[in-house]
């Protein structure tokens, strides 16, 4: 076994990992970034369509009161809403500054940074570098991180001296001593070494749950690793049932089903239709929305050119709403031949500059689909892309509730996007969160005392590691896996019912028991089966706590739809779920949503909040 | 429409291995990686491959298919023909770690030599002002997705081992580049170093780098060869480098 100790330790190396590692270490922490994949490899490096942030470079007007109204509104009113406040207010500062550590974004004619229009964004507002802003986020801040081990191998004659990266180290525990965090146990991936990290601090940085679902937009690595380490650490996580399905994921051929198409297609002029060749988004406007989005092709078209005096586009409206809409089209029988919908932007813009603003997209539907998007359209459906539950933490310090010395930043906390997040709004969040947690982090280590593992904990973490190997059940975990992908995507997946969530529920109770009896071949080093054997078992904790969140949450809201409660009910937006774990099951409680304060209640038209908080709520107003 | 194909795949470790024949069913529309996968959850529970995005976005499926070096997730069945046997080997600069796995640290210890971006002591956060046509060119190069495909392909250290010591390969040579061409950056001599301390001159541009580079970055065109010529100017006329910087700081700020 390795032994390292460290003053924090950072799970993830994504955006939110980086960002908060950087921070710990300029507070002069030590610090360790573990993560599963090659540095740099992170699902970070996937995002396309840019970062959310208020500068307002193309459209003055913005500011952190539209953003955070926009952030509440897409999230149904049931965001946290300190954390949508704070991200609203930060977000500009996290994005400049990485532009002083070498970030390139793309540009507006005066040399500002410049910003691109997204679904539920009042104003032109993602900073981005064409589409693959995530790459440039999670290299600027690997570039960082070498940066400062630079200038530690200057200072201390050693780079790793302050700030080392564990890549392909999988933790499988977090440890605690006396209720307080004292380390965590893992296994190296290259040849199986048992390694472990004594530290106070742990921050919480591995990002979605997408591989719990059969289609999806995550990598391998979406496995839920985070919630299920907190859930099993006695944290707690909020609104599980709140899963963004984003509308335009590819859909054929059947190898990438599930990859994503970035909403900037949309945003910068690409259309939807269906079978009919009906542009259909107009008949899906909900009545809450239907002040700010146009109800017809003349009045969208012209959007595009001028905002002040047009509603937007349909096609723009929250993730939720256009990916029910699409559902609804396939089912209605004007799908396209692959059961999608047509998105079109070959009629809308000239060649080259559809290979200017999407070259990714240009090439992934070449090189993977043989279709070329400024000829034809791409047929897209949706796709599990992320989770708005997660970890409950403390706006202000990332702090998990009820685990001290545990903090949480990025995809894995909760809270942040309510029932449904906004495009652009996760790599804000990361950079904002992030920060915040490493600082947290650092505050906490200052008057902690140093973190001592008992060997009793060492050997009960050694022994599960061991345990795939030692059982003789003959159950496959890529079957099982398979199994769990299929239930989830069946039962618990866009549209829900009780039963259906009845019958998830049982079944997810099921594979748990064969779960015991996974046996893996081969030894440990680099050995997937062995790796997916825990996966599992994280994701069996997130589809259980998602299904029995669903199933309590009686109406539909953001990323929860449930045919037999359409619509919503304002009782449910003052609560949230909270899922816990009893070390057999997962138990879910419900608690009240914090109250908006005046100063930010005020901040909306009174008629709009009418429509989503009861009457009791709306003579209230703000808590003083 | 299904088929079942011929696979041959290296298994083994930093010790021993071998080529190991499975045949598979490979579907209408499939990537190399998807029949790995395939492999994997039938055959060989065990099989080492690396990959993250399946999407062409992380770099992280290279391997080497039919001897040339390729990312696993973005190579079509459909592109070889129907009685083909494909060979799928770990990529051969790099020392095996198991199976299609390798072990690249190499590539992180070269971008630790590269000396950081240094913006200008006095530049605020939200200040700078730098023209599209600017950015561009370093852009092109902030492409690049790690993949090291160029490294793996470069012959200077493809089979000689001897010259990884002094030799940064081509994915660095492109890191080097956009710092030299980015319109913040203050650092002097990173051409001159390029040459001198991170083995720019060894390379004698046979573009093998810019041919297997899935993000098509014209590492040879746009970095390499600019950066040898300038290295030649700017050895004979300190004073332009000079010049150059600032003038464009002015712009910037
Ligand atoms: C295709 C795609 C496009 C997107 N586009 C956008 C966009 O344009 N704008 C936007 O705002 N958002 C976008 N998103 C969402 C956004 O990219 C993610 O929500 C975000 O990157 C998550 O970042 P993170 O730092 O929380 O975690 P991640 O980047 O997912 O990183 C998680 C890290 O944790 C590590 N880890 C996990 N489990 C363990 C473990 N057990 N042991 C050790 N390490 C572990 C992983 O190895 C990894 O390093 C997109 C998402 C996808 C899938
Ligand atoms: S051009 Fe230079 S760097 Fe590129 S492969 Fe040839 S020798 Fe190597
Ligand atoms: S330059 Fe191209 S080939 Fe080389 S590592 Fe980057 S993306 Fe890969
Ligand atoms: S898996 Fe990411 S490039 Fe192939």
């Amino acid at each position: 076994m390795e032994r390292h100790n460290y003053d924090i330790v950072v799970i993830g190396a994504g955006g939110a990992g980086l960002r908060a590692a950087v921070e710990a270490r300029e507070a002069g922490l030590r610090v360790a970034i573990i993560c599963k994949s090659l540095f740099g490899k992170a699902h970070t490096v996937m995002a396309e369509g840019g970062v959310a942030a208020s500068m307002g470079n193309v459209n003055e007007n913005d500011g952190w009161k539209v953003h955070f109204r926009d952030t509440m509104r897409g999230g149904k009113f049931l965001n946290h809403y300190r954390m949508a406040e704070l991200h609203a207010k930060e977000s500009p500062d996290r994005v400049w500054e990485l532009e002083v550590w070498g970030a390139l974004f793309d540009r507006t004619a005066e040399g500002k940074i410049s910003q691109r229009n997204f679904g539920g964004h009042e104003y032109p507002r993602l900073a981005h570098v064409g589409d693959r802003t995530g790459l440039e986020l999670i290299r600027t801040m690997q570039q960082r991180i070498v940066a400062l081990q630079q200038k530690d191998k200057r200072d201390h004659g050693n780079a790793e001296s302050h700030i080392k990266v564990f890549a392909e180290v999988t933790v499988t525990e977090i440890l605690k001593e006396g209720g307080k965090v004292a380390g965590v146990y893992g296994y190296r991936r290259e040849n199986g070494v048992e390694v472990l990290f004594e530290a106070p601090a742990v921050v919480l940085a591995t990002g979605g749950v997408g591989k719990t679902f059969k289609i999806t937009s995550n990598s391998w690595e979406g496995t839920g690793d985070g919630h299920a380490l907190a859930l099993k650490a006695g944290g707690n996580l909020v609104d599980m049932e709140f899963l963004q399905f984003h509308p335009t994921g590819m859909v054929w051929p059947p190898s990438v089903r599930g990859l994503l198409v970035t909403e900037s297609v949309r945003g910068d002029g690409g259309v939807l239709t269906n079978s009919d060749g009906i542009r259909f988004m107009f008949k899906y406007i909900p009545d809450v929305f239907k002040d700010k989005y146009a109800d017809n092709e003349e009045e969208a078209d012209r959007w595009y050119n001028d905002q002040t005096n047009n509603r937007r586009p349909p096609e723009l409206l929250p993730r939720d709403e256009v990916a029910r809409a699409i559902n609804a089209e396939v089912k209605a029988g004007r799908g396209s031949p692959h059961g999608g919908v047509f998105l079109d932007v070959s009629k809308r813009l000239p060649a080259d500059v559809i290979k200017k603003k999407l070259p990714s997209m240009w090439h992934q539907f070449m090189e993977l689909a043989n279709v070329d998007i400024t000829k034809e359209a791409m047929e897209v459906g949706p796709t599990c892309h992320y989770v708005m539950g997660g970890v409950e933490v403390d706006p202000d310090t990332a702090a998990a509730v009820g685990v001290p010395g545990l903090f949480a930043a990025g995809e894995v906390a909760g809270g942040m996007h309510g029932s449904n997040r906004l495009g652009g709004n996760s790599l804000s969040d990361l950079l904002v969160f992030g920060r915040r947690a490493g600082l947290g982090a650092a505050n906490y280590v200052k008057s902690a005392p140093a973190a001592k593992v008992s060997d009793e904990s060492i050997k009960r973490a050694a022994e599960k590691i061991q345990a795939p190997f030692d059982r003789t059940g003959g159950e496959n975990p890529y079957a099982l896996h398979e199994e769990l992908q299929e239930l989830t995507q069946n039962l618990v997946g866009i549209i829900r019912t009780k039963s259906e969530l009845q019958e998830a529920i049982e079944k997810i109770a099921d594979i748990r028991k064969r779960i015991e009896k996974v046996s893996v071949s081969g030894d440990r080093q680099f050995n997937p089966g062995f790796h997916l054997s825990f996966d599992l078992d994280n994701m069996l904790l997130i589809a259980e706590s998602t299904a029995k969140s669903a199933i309590v949450r009686e109406e539909s809201r953001g990323g929860h739809t449930r045919d037999d409660f359409p619509g919503m009910n304002p009782k449910w937006r003052q609560i949230n779920n909270i899922s816990s774990f009893t070390g057999k099951e997962i138990v879910v409680k419900q608690q009240d949503l914090p109250n908006m304060p005046a100063e930010l209640f005020d901040l909306f038209d009174p008629h709009e909040l009418e429509k989503y908080m009861t009457p009791e709520e709306m003579t209230k107003g703000g808590s003083k | 429409m299904t088929r079942k194909i011929k696979m041959r795949i290296w298994r083994g470790n930093s010790e021993t291995g071998s080529l190991q024949d499975v045949s598979v069913d490979a579907n209408e529309g499939e990537v190399v990686l998807d029949v790995i996968h395939r492999v994997q959850a039938t055959q060989m529970g065990d099989l080492a491959v690396r990959w993250n995005c399946k999407a062409g976005k992380c770099g992280s499926c290279s391997v080497e298919i039919n001897g040339k070096p390729r990312l696993a997730c973005m190579t079509q069945m459909a592109s070889f023909a129907e009685d083909e046997t494909i060979t799928v080997t770990p990529l051969r600069a790099f020392p095996v770690i198991k199976d299609l796995v390798t072990d690249v640290s190499f590539n992180y210890k070269k971008a630790m030599e590269i000396p950081s971006f240094e913006p200008p002591a006095d530049l605020k956060p939200g200040e700078a002002r730098m023209q599209q046509i600017d950015v561009e060119r370093s852009q092109e190069f902030r492409k690049c997705i790690e993949c090291f495909l160029c490294q793996d392909t470069c012959h200077v250290i493809r089979d000689h081992e001897e010259n990884k010591k002094s030799f940064a390969g081509p994915r660095f040579f492109i890191r080097i580049a956009e710092l030299d061409m980015h319109p913040l950056d203050m650092l002097r001599n990173r051409k001159q170093k390029a040459q001198e301390e991170h083995g720019l001159g060894m390379c004698n541009i046979t573009k093998c780098c810019t041919e297997v580079c899935p993000e098509h970055i014209r590492i040879t065109d746009n970095a390499i060869i600019p950066m040898k010529e300038r290295v030649v100017d700017v050895k004979y006329d300190p004073v332009r480098w000079l010049g150059s910087k600032i003038r464009r700081r002015e712009e910037v700020l």
